[in-house]
């Protein structure tokens, strides 16, 4: 929306480049105006949430500064303590559990996708060429789709309301497989496999020391991945658990927001509900911001073919 | 590259008198693809397979307090193909699929032709800034959204009085399906703009040039050349895109509390199936309404790539 006027500011401004032998700043003035305006709609939100997890309740609604600027109170350590002591301090109990189920379930997804990618890459084995095209199939079902049914299995066999709810199907990656698949197919020559066989080394240890060696642009891509999807997740841990103590901190966060607006006085904690929200996005985003060199191209792997 | 292990498998004698050779490490390696490949398949097998037949089965009942279950056929998909809510909350996605993609896609092709034009410092730092909402869950993302659109708390009144203007309703019943496209563009573009930006970077700048070469200005160049020769990633986004559109659940569940009344529990079909679930247990219904949107996505999804298989490269 934000792109429309400004593409045809693109339009004239290359043009004049080329008229002024390439050194003229107007090009590149046009471009980078256009991409500040676009991060500005990137970073605003964010802004305003760091903005907001500095105020106190009153605050957010009455702060000098507006929603935009510092209030003369800064209450983010006060904010900070009183989610340690709310309900008994369950924001860090929320925030360990998601981590507990994206580390645990995105490792395991990623296992299970690397040692899947590799069979399928590197051997032929009956039933492999169907298999694969369910899997394609498979990327394209709406997972939410299975969370009903996955809620009726699982409280068959006595597990709703327990961390196995979340972990399990969180071990589920059709897509990491799939794209470490392709990459194995790449990263891996089978010459390489070849002669490490023949040298004598079994199929397990030419698989650990030949082969996932070479893997691991691939595999930080799928680990990320898979972690942000669990760490994402909401569907599912809301229809699988009743426990508070059990919950993610997205279900948690959206729980006091419900409350919250729905709530009388003593349960709105909006500065809780801002404070918390900050404090949950800093792993992935940090991680992201120190992981780059690995995900800007990886994240691609799977398109470009 | 597929040339490659082509070349590989139809390789002349040598690998042949292998095989015959050994047929017994053949079989041993087969053993061994199969133990790759099978913790997956365990996985794969219980919680894909499993539920899919297990929705399909209980889309076949109903259950009543009176009678227990009983098999009732297609009597479920009936009802559901005549049932307004459902049917409103189908259009509702498809229409948000119809205003929403082309949003994203947009917003993400206009971000990557322009960081891949410039090489300053400041692009390097915008492709960061705009990736990040990516890495934000969907959940925080809404609620955030959430706070901006108030007008108790959010900076709209700030910002429109700037203008001499009064701030609109963003969550009034006509304004929020627009406010909900705009939190999933936010959160999503940067990430369609990596994939859109990687595949640009992998075209030979020799083609740029013999363009340039031949008076092709850099608007020309852009929708002649850059974006036909990406058009395989944007298929990607797209398809994506679509499979989330159609599944639209959290943005719209969060914001409810938020917009009181303009976002009814029938708002799209997986909210509709998740309220009989858990608020009236109809399961049964429940699994119909999310089996048959399952179907919808798998075949609109499947129907896409097929009509685009040219630009996807996927013959």
């Amino acid at each position: 929306m934000v792109a429309l006027p400004v593409s045809t500011d693109r339009d004239a401004a290359p043009r004049r480049r080329r008229s002024s032998s390439g050194v003229s700043g107007g090009p590149r003035i046009g471009s980078h105006a256009l991409l500040i305006v676009l991060a500005l709609y990137f970073v605003i939100p964010l802004w305003w949430l760091v903005v907001a997890s500095t105020k106190s309740n009153s605050g957010l609604f009455t702060g000098s500064g507006g929603p935009l600027w510092f209030d003369d109170q800064f209450t983010f350590f006060e904010n900070l303590s009183q989610l340690g002591s709310y309900q008994n301090g369950i924001y860090w109990r929320w925030l360990g559990n998601s981590f507990l189920y994206a580390l645990t379930g995105g490792v395991g997804a990623t296992v299970l996708s690397v040692l899947a990618g590799y069979g399928f890459a590197k051997y032929r084995f009956r039933g492999r060429s169907a298999f694969f095209a369910l899997l394609l199939g498979a990327v394209m079902v709406p997972l939410t789709a299975l969370v009903i049914p996955t809620f009726v299995l699982l409280s068959g066999i006595g597990l709703i309301n327990t961390i196995w709810a979340v972990i399990l199907p969180s071990l589920l990656s059709p897509f990491g497989v799939y794209l470490m698949r392709i990459y194995t197919q790449d990263a891996v020559a089978d010459e390489l496999i070849d002669a490490a066989r023949v040298d004598g080394a079994g199929e397990l240890r030419t698989f650990l020391q030949v082969a996932l060696p070479l893997l691991k642009p691939a595999i930080v891509t799928v680990l990320l991945i898979s972690i942000v999807a669990t760490w994402n997740n909401f569907f599912l841990p809301l229809a699988v658990l009743r426990d508070p103590l059990l919950l993610p901190v997205t279900v948690g966060l959206n729980n006091w927001q419900a409350l919250s607006n729905a709530g009388a006085g003593g349960e709105q904690v909006w500065n809780l509900i801002t404070t918390g929200a900050f404090v949950s996005i800093l792993p992935l985003v940090l991680s992201f911001l120190t992981l780059q060199r690995y995900w800007q191209g990886g994240l691609a792997v799977g398109s470009l073919k | 590259m597929t040339t490659i292990t082509r070349a590989d498998a139809a390789a002349p004698p040598q690998p042949r008198r292998i095989r015959s050779a050994s047929s017994s490490a053949d079989r041993r390696r087969q053993w061994w693809g199969w133990a790759f490949v099978a913790p997956f398949a365990i996985v794969f097998v219980t919680f894909l397979i499993v539920p899919l037949v297990l929705a399909f089965i209980m889309s076949l009942q109903t259950s009543t307090l009176a009678a227990g279950t009983t098999f009732t056929g297609l009597d479920n998909y009936v009802k559901a193909f005549t049932d307004p809510l459902f049917l409103e909350g189908v259009g509702r996605v498809l229409m948000f699929a119809v205003v929403m993609i082309p949003a994203q896609l947009i917003v993400a092709a206009v971000a990557a032709l322009v960081l891949d034009s410039l090489a300053t410092r400041l692009a390097k730092l915008s492709r960061l800034l705009i990736f990040v909402p990516y890495a934000i869950p969907i959940v925080i993302g809404a609620i955030m959204w959430g706070f901006l659109y108030s007008p108790r708390f959010g900076p709209a009144a700030t910002l429109f009085d700037l203008f001499g203007l009064d701030a609109p309703n963003f969550l009034g019943q006509d304004t929020v399906f627009f406010s909900l496209v705009n939190i999933v563009t936010w959160q999503w573009s940067g990430y369609y703009m990596v994939i859109i930006y990687a595949a640009l970077r992998s075209i030979d700048s020799q083609v740029y040039e013999a363009a340039r070469i031949d008076g092709a200005n850099g608007w020309q160049i852009a929708t002649r050349i850059k974006l036909p020769m990406i058009s395989s990633s944007m298929v990607m986004v797209v398809v994506f895109a679509l499979i989330g559109t159609l599944q639209f659940f959290t943005e719209p569940l969060v914001l409810r509390g938020v917009a009181q009344g303009a976002i009814p529990v029938s708002y799209t079909p997986n909210m509709y199936a998740f309220t009989l679930a858990f608020s009236y247990s109809q399961f049964n219904y429940a699994s119909t309404i999310a089996f048959a949107l399952g179907v919808v996505v798998f075949i609109g999804s499947y129907l896409f790539l097929f009509l685009t298989r040219k630009q996807s490269g996927l013959k």
